[in-house]
């Protein structure tokens, strides 16, 4: 088992993201699945706001894309990783990509398989930070250790998400800033302050 | 239609005739730019007899020199295609020879990079995490930037004008090129005097570049007029920096940013302009820091923000005038600060004395407390940073704006310590460095002033030629292209610079082009610039040649050559010696490498404010990246500017500068009642040149969108994705409106990196500073109509419900 893997850590803070897709641009050079991007990038109402938002693989810890698979074809690796569907066994049926609470795996007709996320397994295992995590401009996706989170970056790091009755515990850590105790609850509103409602103070002109 | 040789209307109908078969009455490409159908080739029309241009001797030949050719066929040959994958396709199984280290072609940032090399060709990128200011991080231009290597578009042999070939031009041998270059020169500097052939150059080249071509136009073209592309981007801030802190660099190393205890980004859009400057600002609150924004638009970073004010376009000075105001008022200034290291207070606070909250509140469209809580966080912070770019330059009074921030500064005492500053974010690669060469109508190396004696004595002391040999100072970028147009100017020589796309009032610009004898154009692309040339040189890419350049920080960092240049292009500099050396002028530029003129460069800035003289490449590498001032070998370079608030004039004092508010050049009204601002998308870079031909980045943001508030969409009844016609005094576009509640109702912005009918510099105006010269790229005044058609919105990060399900 890597070593680097249990020590380190992939961590999201969706609040910082600025959309520039320089995670997109980076997974589609990842040398295990060249030419295509594997993470999600996705605007959240562009006509409100620029608020965008990152979403790589989760990796659950009880896969929900594996769970559903009719081949048993998406496999869990010792570190916590889940994998792409194996090519032998994916039968591209695509129960995972509609299961999946996340929305992470992707099919591709070529090669007739489901591919996603791995944390770019090619590098975590050799000691080099996945793509996505290395380039990122403001650190909204991030690779490193639990010291170097506490000693650098704000927010509470949550393992856990509420969708409906269902709880998820994952392997990769979501940021989140001034919210009560327990797991990230999607169906909750998002708070906003002050201006944010109004950019341009027009309610008051 | 008017004449666009003398200005003068046709007096009469004017014929049309087919161009083929008769190229001496190729009347123009006039009616390219009118863009009247036009089927297959170009038509083209002759003055009528009797006007003033007919007889003109200068007419005929600039006519038979256009290129009659479509734009179909242009692009077809030239581009832009699109480069997708590395070269052989993505798994080609290449293996990787060596990764080289370098940094990135595009921004001030420079960004660290390994670039992967096989078969001298670039294959990929690699993060380069030893590189202490972006530790691997690179944004989407920086990750595909290696795609505009192995491209098909590149230029790879020399080319001359020629209308019968397909695409308007045919391949030429090397001495052809450079023999027909220097006949050009010599032919017009005798008729119309040296000053007549102008150079325009670009701060995306080498400080090595920067400095020969400098050297080149003062000693080898012997011409006062040589400007470069720097004069669009950072000239108002360096014209502020010296005349308030007495030196033009950004008072502090990126690492300052994380210290501050507030950070105060004005027209700065620093998450799709200066990615990587995000992390910095993210550090500081990661440590508590407060985010004051202030843009006419909500950036992605603005969305995060304490504090967001909304301003109009070019309102900044009224904005920060008030700041100043209610720091005054409320006491939150450094008297001690002020006393002890600045001049001029009193007169900059009964400048503002009347700028209250109300005022700027109707001035700026921002809710007054809004002003007063930014005063509040930046006057009552122990630390603060305030950025700012183009949003604040780009104005004809850029300089005032920056000043009025400086003023900010200066009034809190937040100069010369940790977490403190007033800077700059640089936007070219070597906007810092590229400006302090020698490389700019009224610089000489090191900063030096053109008009100074002492200046003027000691280069030439450096050059060994004689003090009177160096000419004067010349007229800036947009000044050499009005000289053009006036007929001033007959003959130029380019490198670096699309002013085509770049430069406001672009169909003013393409016409200047038009009418000159002989225009030379060095690059790697062939430009909408380079399409107006007379001679074409295949210059070489950013990764195929090794130099210097400084960044963003005022850091001189070391690029080097992951390849050689492809076909029979050359390396930049290669080109300039050998039009030296036919001009008779060799044994200025007697250099076998670029290290050579680095050794020479940073000897000729010594004792200048920049100051490179302690440095060397290999001290460049070993202590990655060496900050000037830099006077002595052992000098450990000065990351922080103004350290204990000794500033840079002669007597050690910051100056304050009284700034009044003055309204933009052009201001709406009835008939243009719309503000428009223009500035840039994430994906791409500048007029476009190398990134409109990399595919996964066009894939981006594939056409220039007009973004509107709703409520404006509603005034001219459209919704998203309709077309809309947007006019100002100058030229037109059509673009599909992107309707979106980040800008104010008062204004629409557009972004500029296309060229042609997508150029959204045909509607800017060309008002320039008074001091700085910039263009007033920021703020005019348009008209915003529906048009015929509407299309679906090409931008991926936008899926909708259905298409989620159907994925």
């Amino acid at each position: 088992m890597s070593a680097l893997i249990s020590d380190q850590m992939f961590v999201i803070d969706q609040s910082r993201c600025i959309g520039c897709e320089a995670c997109v641009q980076a997974c589609e050079e990842c040398g295990t699945h060249r030419g295509q991007s594997l993470i999600h990038l996705e605007y959240l109402d562009r006509g409100a706001n620029t608020q965008t938002a990152p979403m790589v693989c989760m990796h659950c810890e009880d896969p929900t894309c594996a769970e559903v698979c009719p081949a048993d074809a998406i496999k869990q690796n010792e570190d916590g990783v889940v994998q792409s569907a194996l090519k032998p066994r994916c039968i591209g049926c695509s129960n995972c990509v509609v299961a999946c609470p996340f929305g992470v795996p992707k099919y591709f007709a070529l090669p007739d398989q489901m591919m996603k996320c791995d944390m770019c397994y090619d590098r975590t295992s050799v000691g080099k930070a996945p793509m996505c995590a290395s380039v990122c401009p403001s650190e909204a996706l991030w690779f490193g250790t639990p010291a170097e989170f506490e000693e650098n970056r704000s927010g509470e790091l949550i393992f856990e998400f509420q969708f409906g009755r269902q709880l998820v515990p994952t392997k990769v850590a979501t940021v989140v800033h001034d919210t009560g105790p327990g797991p990230i609850d999607v169906m909750g509103g998002q708070p906003t302050a002050g201006w944010q409602d109004d950019p341009f103070g027009l309610e008051e002109s | 239609m008017t004449c666009r040789i003398c200005g003068e209307p046709f007096a009469t109908e004017m014929q049309v005739a087919d161009l083929e078969g008769d190229p001496a009455r190729v009347g123009l490409r006039l009616l390219r730019r009118q863009r009247q159908p036009l089927a297959g080739h170009l038509r083209v029309v002759s003055p009528p007899p009797g006007h003033p241009c007919s007889n003109r001797t200068s007419w005929r030949i600039r006519l038979i020199a256009k290129l009659p050719v479509t734009d179909e066929e242009l692009i077809e040959k030239y581009g832009p295609h699109l480069n997708q994958a590395p070269p052989g396709g993505w798994n080609a199984g290449l293996e990787v020879e060596r990764e080289v280290d370098t940094h990135c072609c595009f921004c001030g940032q420079q960004c660290g990079i390994k670039l992967k090399v096989a078969k001298n060709e670039v294959v990929g990128f690699e993060p380069r995490y030893d590189f202490p200011f972006n530790e691997g991080k690179l944004c989407p231009k920086g990750v595909k930037r290696y795609l505009q290597g192995s491209h098909p578009d590149r230029l790879l042999e020399p080319m001359e004008r020629d209308p019968n070939s397909p695409g308007g031009f045919r391949n030429i041998g090397w001495d052809e090129a450079l023999d027909r270059t220097v006949a050009e020169i010599r032919r017009i500097q005798d008729i119309y005097g040296k000053d007549s052939f102008a150079l325009l150059s670009g701060v995306s080249l080498t400080n090595e570049k920067s400095y020969l071509i400098g050297k080149f136009a003062r000693l080898a073209l012997q011409t006062a007029n040589l400007d470069y592309n720097g004069r669009l981007c950072m000239v108002s801030a360096g014209a502020g920096n010296k005349k308030a802190l007495g030196m033009d660099r950004a008072s502090n190393p990126w690492s300052d940013i994380p210290l501050a205890d507030v950070v105060f980004v004005a027209g700065a859009n620093v998450a799709e302009c200066a990615p990587i400057t995000t992390s910095y600002i993210w550090r500081a609150r990661d440590r508590g820091a407060k985010l004051i924004v202030a843009d006419p638009r909500v950036t992605p970073l603005a969305r995060t923000a304490d504090v967001f004010l909304g301003l109009k376009p070019g309102t900044d000075s009224a904005l920060m005038s008030s700041i100043l105001h209610v720091l005054i008022e409320n006491d939150w200034i450094d008297h001690s600060f002020i006393d002890d290291h600045t001049v001029g207070f009193a007169d900059s606070a009964a400048a503002v004395a009347d700028a209250t909250p109300q005022w700027a509140s109707e001035v700026c469209g921002v809710p007054a407390d809004r002003i007063i809580e930014a005063a509040r966080l930046w006057g009552t912070s122990a630390t603060g940073m305030l950025l700012h770019a183009r949003g604040i330059e780009h104005q004809s009074k850029g300089v005032e704006n920056v000043l009025s921030c400086i003023n900010l500064g200066l009034a809190t005492g937040k100069y010369g310590r940790p977490g403190c500053g007033v800077s700059t974010i640089t936007g070219q690669g070597n906007g810092q460095g590229g400006r302090e060469q020698g490389h700019k109508c009224d610089q000489l190396p090191g900063n030096r002033d053109v008009t100074n004696p002492e200046h003027r004595e000691y280069v030439a002391s450096v050059w060994g030629c004689d003090v009177d040999e160096i000419p004067g100072k010349g007229i800036t970028a947009e000044e050499i292209i009005e000289a053009i147009h006036a007929g001033e100017i007959k003959g130029l020589l380019s490198i670096c610079f699309n002013p085509v796309v770049s430069l406001p009032d672009s169909n003013f610009t393409a016409a200047a082009l038009d009418k000159l004898e002989y225009y030379g154009n060095i690059d790697f692309f062939l430009s909408e610039t380079a399409q107006h040339a007379d001679i074409v040189f295949p210059g070489s890419l950013h990764e195929e040649d090794e130099g210097t350049v400084t960044t963003v920080e005022g850091r001189c960092v070391k690029i080097n050559a992951a390849i050689d240049p492809p076909g029979n292009a050359k390396r930049d500099w290669e080109i300039f010696l050998e039009l030296a050396k036919r001009l008779g002028r060799g044994r200025y530029f007697d250099y076998t490498n670029t290290e050579q003129i680095f050794d020479e460069m940073k000897v000729a800035s010594h004792g200048g404010t920049a100051d490179y003289n302690g440095m060397t490449w290999k001290r460049i590498v070993d202590e990655q990246g060496i900050f000037w001032p830099c006077p002595e070998e052992g000098h450990p370079g000065t990351p922080r500017l103004y350290e204990g608030g000794q500033f840079a004039h002669p007597d050690g004092k910051a100056r304050f500068h009284p700034i009044s508010y003055r309204p933009p050049a052009e201001v709406v009204d009835d008939n243009y009642p719309v503000w428009l601002t223009t500035g840039r998308v994430i994906s791409q870079y500048l007029s476009g040149t190398q990134t409109r031909r990399i595919k996964p980045l066009v894939e981006q943001y594939p056409e220039p969108l007009c973004e509107m508030h709703p409520r404006m969409a509603d005034r001219v009844g459209v919704v998203d994705g309709d077309l809309v016609r947007v006019s100002s005094r100058r030229g037109e576009i059509v673009t599909p409106a992107r309707v979106v509640e980040s800008i104010r109702p008062d204004t629409v912005f557009i972004p500029y990196h296309w060229g042609g009918d997508k150029a959204a510099n045909q509607l800017t105006n060309r008002a320039l500073d008074p001091i700085s010269k910039i263009p007033e790229y920021k703020v005019c005044a348009v008209k915003v109509e529906k048009a015929e058609g509407h299309v679906e919105i090409r931008d991926r990060r936008v899926h909708t419900l259905q298409e989620q399900a159907h994925r």
